[in-house]
């Protein structure tokens, strides 16, 4: 949908514009669109962090910054970190001291151009989507070692070799983890996912069987150890370390280390809603029980209800990251031989078990044992169908030009299979009409 | 409204030369954990390829395999047995000579292999085509192409 759109606000720019320049403004809006969940997100969040700890630790938290709630104080924080000398040590590795920030924030970034926010809201439509995202941010780890290495001191290489040793260890059993929602829905497109869990709360894959729930478990606390958070956070051991990998970065840098964090925990939580909890649909089929989702509703009423699905999926989001900084304050932090040994021990034996019964139950319980779904696992829904092969905008353009180049339809030809709603083409269609100033209405 | 930018052969150059420079790189440089570092981005605009190819399937995997999980073993070794902070690898001039010798030949029978494939040419040009279309068209279709039309 966001991939539909897109070419056609392209195409209507590129009556003005040249159609370079046109396509070059249109993937810059999405990318800066994106931009605001790693930087908003990451401010936000930390400011829920003081807060929540602060709760936690029977005080108050910044209450003075900005009024009631001192919610200004993230305002604060952001023009303090821009404002500190920018140091660097002198042994450290000139290049790849000032890279390694970067990096993280670039793996951490590039997982949200997979995670759709809706139906069909996705940046990039990857029918391989959900192991895209773990390959992304299994990269992130790059940028903790890089900076521990190149800081040229023992505290950071401690860190960097704690975190790198953690989150690969762990990128195991998260996998097994991940495997069972794919298995349950048949397929590793992350839209495809979310739809399948549409309806009532019991849709949701969390519900699906007693394995399925447990797993969401382990998949939460290997996805706590992968992004860092306490309890497995000895990368960044505050009373042991210093402050482990990231002693030696202030300012922008250090801010760079914590968007890329932030946004991880992020990622993982909206994953975790998409795979377990239904992603854009809520406990309550609101959208649907209105009449918004029926083929022949008005477009602006799907939009409506792809926004809605959109608040839902990131409510979902931050309440997972709530409880990851909830399990922060609350529990105490683990050694690396403790880290090592829940991975290995427990993680990854229980995540077989689990998938086993999982797909045990699948094969055995098509239907559910109570029978109370309202679809069939791994069918496809009555109103879905495979997309328009050309892009519309470029069919019934009168000087005849390639609007869009062959490799590109192909790829949406292959990649977008399933968008659910047939009005959403003949939306497309008589939205490009229009916009190539073809004959009005439809 | 002319096409200046083609995107589609910009990514394609950007991530070609990017695979290209830092693999070169990877030979030249003489701080091994640049090294490991530089073949780590040389991957990656590998997968950048496949991204553009179409392939997401195989792309992915190239970052979680390569990228993800052997190069992150390549710099663990790398950096827990180097026995210094900046362990320097120097390249002699004789073998510098021989690489160049082994590198080239090989560099130039997969040139020559590459565009020697016909499939993987540019067509002819148009006017050279009806010579030899018309035989391989009607042969067992029973069409009749354009240009007897």
């Amino acid at each position: 949908m966001v991939q539909e759109g897109s070419f056609a606000v392209a195409e209507y720019l590129a009556q003005w514009l040249p159609s370079w320049l046109a396509y070059l403004l249109v993937g810059l809006i999405q990318t800066q669109l994106l931009l605001l969940i790693p930087f908003v997100g990451a401010m936000t969040f930390v400011w829920m962090e003081r807060k929540v700890s602060a709760r936690i630790q029977d005080r108050l938290g910044p209450t003075r910054v900005g009024g009631q709630f001192g919610w200004l104080q993230l305002l604060a924080d952001g023009i303090k970190l821009l404002n500190k000398e920018d140091v660097r040590p002198n042994d450290a590795d000139a290049l790849l001291f000032r890279l390694a920030p970067y990096i993280s924030f670039t793996a951490s970034y590039a997982a949200l151009l997979a995670l759709p926010f809706s139906n069909g809201w996705v940046v990039q439509h990857l029918n391989t989507g959900v192991f895209f995202i773990l390959a992304v941010l299994g990269l992130e780890v790059f940028g903790v070692i890089l900076a521990g290495y190149a800081s040229a001191s023992k505290w950071s290489l401690f860190g960097a070799m704690r975190e790198a040793a953690q989150v690969v260890s762990y990128e195991v059993p998260l996998g097994m983890c991940v495997v069972v929602p794919v298995m349950i829905a048949g397929t590793m497109d992350l839209v495809k996912i979310g739809n399948e869990q549409a309806g009532w709360f019991w849709n949701w894959y969390l519900f699906h069987d007693p394995f399925t729930f447990i797993i969401f478990w382990v998949y939460f606390t290997c996805a706590t150890a992968s992004v860092n958070r306490a309890p497995f956070d000895l990368a960044e051991a505050e009373s042991e370390l210093v402050a482990g990998f990231h002693t030696e970065y202030s300012g922008f840098r250090w801010l760079a280390f914590y968007m890329a964090e932030y946004g991880s925990m992020f990622i993982v939580s909206g994953l975790a809603a998409i795979l377990f909890f239904g992603g854009w649909n809520g406990p309550i089929p609101i959208a649907h029980l209105l009449g918004w989702t029926a083929p022949d509703a008005h477009p602006f009423l799907h939009w409506l209800g792809n926004l809605l699905g959109m608040f839902n999926l990131v409510a979902k989001g931050v309440l997972g990251v709530t409880f990851m900084i909830w399990v922060r304050w609350t529990l105490p932090r683990l050694r690396i031989d403790q880290v090592m040994t829940t991975c290995l021990k427990y993680c990854t034996p229980i995540a077989a078990v689990m998938f086993l019964g999982a797909a045990v139950w699948t094969l055995y319980f098509p239907g559910g044992v109570l029978g109370i779904r309202s679809r069939p696992y791994g069918a496809v829904a009555e109103n879905e169908e495979l997309r328009p092969v050309a892009p519309a905008a470029s069919a019934p353009t009168p000087t005849g030009e390639p609007t869009a180049t062959p490799a590109r339809t192909a790829q949406r030809v292959r990649g977008d299979a399933g968008s659910p709603e047939v009005a959403r083409a003949s939306d497309i269609e008589s939205s490009a009409a229009r916009v190539v100033g073809n004959s009005g209405g439809e | 409204m002319d096409e200046v930018i083609n995107w589609q052969s910009f990514f394609f150059l950007l991530f070609a030369a990017v695979a290209c420079v830092f693999a070169v790189a990877v030979v030249v440089t003489s701080n091994v954990v640049r090294m490991a570092f530089y073949l780590i981005l040389s991957l990656g605009a590998t997968a950048g390829l496949f991204f553009l190819a179409g392939a997401d399937f195989v792309a992915a995997m190239q970052l979680m395999i390569y990228v993800g999980g052997t190069l992150v073993l390549l710099i663990f070794g790398v950096m827990l047995t180097a026995q210094s902070p900046f362990i320097s690898l120097k390249t002699h001039s004789g073998e510098w000579i021989l690489a160049a010798i082994l590198g080239g030949s090989l560099l130039a029978v997969l040139i020559q292999t590459a565009i020697g494939v016909p499939d993987w040419t540019l067509p002819a040009p148009v006017a050279a085509a009806p010579a030899e279309a018309p035989e391989a068209d009607t042969a067992g279709t029973g069409r009749v192409p354009a240009q007897l039309v």
